[in-house]
């Protein structure tokens, strides 16, 4: 018998499996498929304080080995995710889950946070920090320092629960991010979120996407992911949750080894929906094969 | 929706570019004309979705065209070829509105779903008219599957090789009908639009990532909201499209 179970952050997981933010929706259509109680947790779709329906569309488009998407956060606002999406997901899964919590102000990301944390399903806040900033221009909070610093800082002061801060690999030097997010209080990290990508249609001579660029992810950003982990994780003393082209429990494991405490599959469950369960019951069979017996033994082995 | 790995029972070209492909396994999951299925290609990271042509307690039949590298790759798929689809995506048609004598419009590679729901229409005993619309002669499909199972085909050309000259609009203008369904580009929806009298659906098309509703990829607007194309469509009714 080997040990998947890893602790996040106060929570008990039964594994390090964890479905991204906006590639698992709320959980319940997966939940026609098979039973989602086999997951260590569930970030659910990317919430902001108001409704948006997010970008025109074509959002996404296909890669050598991955995809890019525009969608641009849709999600139907704090109030009706608390009231409507909220008892729907419990209703299909009975562990906590990780609220993403987007935000276009400091203020945004505060209201938006303080009414999840309210939630008694919730057991951590993800605040996703490549989000623009409309008071500074549009410049994402999370390719400065300050900016990150400052939008967790922020929610930090109107939380009981762990915060993830959520990093974006676009920027020169991700462990500069990193720290100025543990130094502003951040409980975690968790990275990465998508690489900024195009694609152009040789028919229309234009891009694909609808707003021209978008987040690549896949099995092609693992490599990038694993090194920006492993960067990270020799910097900070904070648990990270790694994620960025997982798609098998081989995957799962080699995040580990560069640093990571949990992970996170994001567009693997798009093309596979079973693919979360599926790297969750093919894990200990391959954890065997390379003389792991307990999975906490090899976050960070690699350094 | 199921997911399943399903065996190549026949692949035969139609047109230069329409090919008709017979998949053999678990059907369970469709429930109603317009849905869709979505194929895993190899060496294609996302899935390939394509409307259902018809079905039957063990095989479905899709109906698809050559515009990309996953429909080429598809076209090269021999009997006897196992692939991985997932089943049964998508709302379907409603053909509880269709009243007595619906018109079906179809719209080059948007004609295969109109088959299912057109068989399905007149095995509840419906006066079925169809308009099939093609750029020119050689384009032409699926003509004679209609005409078999009982439905008034009218064939409309941009060149007028076959059929009225013109557009599907040019058949739709002086027909009588009690309601329509449609489904090809969206120019045609647009002409449609403007044509058409009384209710109607549309089945769209978008660019999706997964195909089950949980990208968020192929959403739209709509008077009743927001929705995803590929669960909450591809059929909209006509009274809730934003144009």
């Amino acid at each position: 018998m080997v040990n998947t179970k890893v602790n996040l952050l106060g929570l008990e997981l039964d594994n390090p499996v964890i479905p991204a933010s906006g590639t698992f929706g709320f959980g319940y259509e997966y939940a026609e498929l098979y039973d989602i109680n086999c997951l260590g947790s569930i970030s659910f779709k990317g919430t902001t304080l108001e409704s948006r329906f997010g970008n025109p569309t074509p959002r996404i488009a296909e890669c050598t080995m991955g995809m890019i998407n525009s969608v641009g956060l849709q999600n139907p606002g704090v109030y009706k995710v608390i009231s409507e999406e909220l008892p729907k997901l419990k209703a299909v899964y009975n562990k906590k889950v990780i609220a993403n919590v987007g935000g276009f102000s400091i203020e945004e990301y505060q209201q938006c946070a303080s009414l999840l944390d309210k939630e008694e399903q919730v057991g951590i806040l993800e605040i996703n920090i490549s989000c623009p900033n409309l008071h500074a221009g549009g410049k994402n909070f999370g390719v400065s320092a300050e900016g990150a610093a400052t939008v967790i800082e922020a929610v930090k002061k109107v939380t009981t629960k762990p915060v993830l801060a959520k990093l974006t690999p676009n920027v020169t030097d991700i462990t500069e991010i990193a720290l100025a997010c543990e130094e502003a209080g951040a409980d975690g990290i968790s990275m990465i979120n998508t690489l900024l990508g195009m694609r152009i249609d040789l028919k229309t001579k234009k891009p694909v996407i609808h707003n021209k660029m978008g987040g690549f992810s896949g099995p092609a950003i693992l490599p990038v992911a694993l090194r920006a982990v492993y960067q990270v994780y020799e910097k900070v003393n904070i648990p990270i949750v790694g994620m960025g082209g997982i798609s098998s429990a081989k995957d799962v494991i080699e995040m580990m080894l560069a640093g990571a405490t949990a992970v996170q599959v994001g567009a693997a469950n798009l093309v596979n929906p079973y693919a979360c369960r599926d790297i969750i019951n093919e894990l200990p069979a391959v954890m065997e094969k390379y003389n792991i017996k307990d999975l906490n033994e090899i976050i960070g082995g690699a350094h | 929706m199921t997911q399943g790995i399903y065996t190549v029972l026949s692949n035969k070209a139609l047109t230069d570019s329409v090919y008709k492909m017979v998949l053999q396994g678990d059907t369970s999951a469709l429930t109603a004309p317009g849905q869709f299925v979505n194929l895993t290609v190899e060496g294609c990271y996302l899935r390939r979705p394509i409307s259902v042509f018809d079905w039957d307690e063990n095989t479905v039949t899709i109906i698809y065209k050559v515009v990309g590298e996953g429909t080429e790759k598809m076209a090269k798929w021999q009997e006897g070829y196992e692939c991985d689809v997932l089943v049964g995506l998508g709302n379907g048609f409603d053909m509880s509105k269709s009243g007595d004598a619906p018109v079906l419009i179809g719209g080059g590679v948007g004609i295969p779903p109109m088959f299912g729901l057109c068989k399905r229409l007149i095995a509840e005993g419906k006066k079925v008219k169809v308009i099939l619309g093609f750029n020119k002669e050689s384009e032409i499909f699926c003509k004679e599957d209609f005409e078999s199972i009982g439905a008034s085909v009218y064939v409309t050309t941009v060149d007028g090789s076959v059929g009225i000259k013109g557009f599907v609009t040019d058949a739709l203008k002086n027909m009588t009908y009690t309601y329509f369904y449609t489904c090809g580009p969206m120019p045609m929806f647009k002409a449609i639009e403007n044509t058409a009298v009384g209710g109607g659906q549309y089945s769209f098309e978008e660019r999706m990532g997964c195909g089950f509703g949980a990208c968020m990829g192929c959403s739209c607007k709509t008077k009743y909201g927001n929705k995803r194309i590929c669960k909450d469509g591809p059929v909209l009714e006509r009274e809730e499209i934003i144009w």
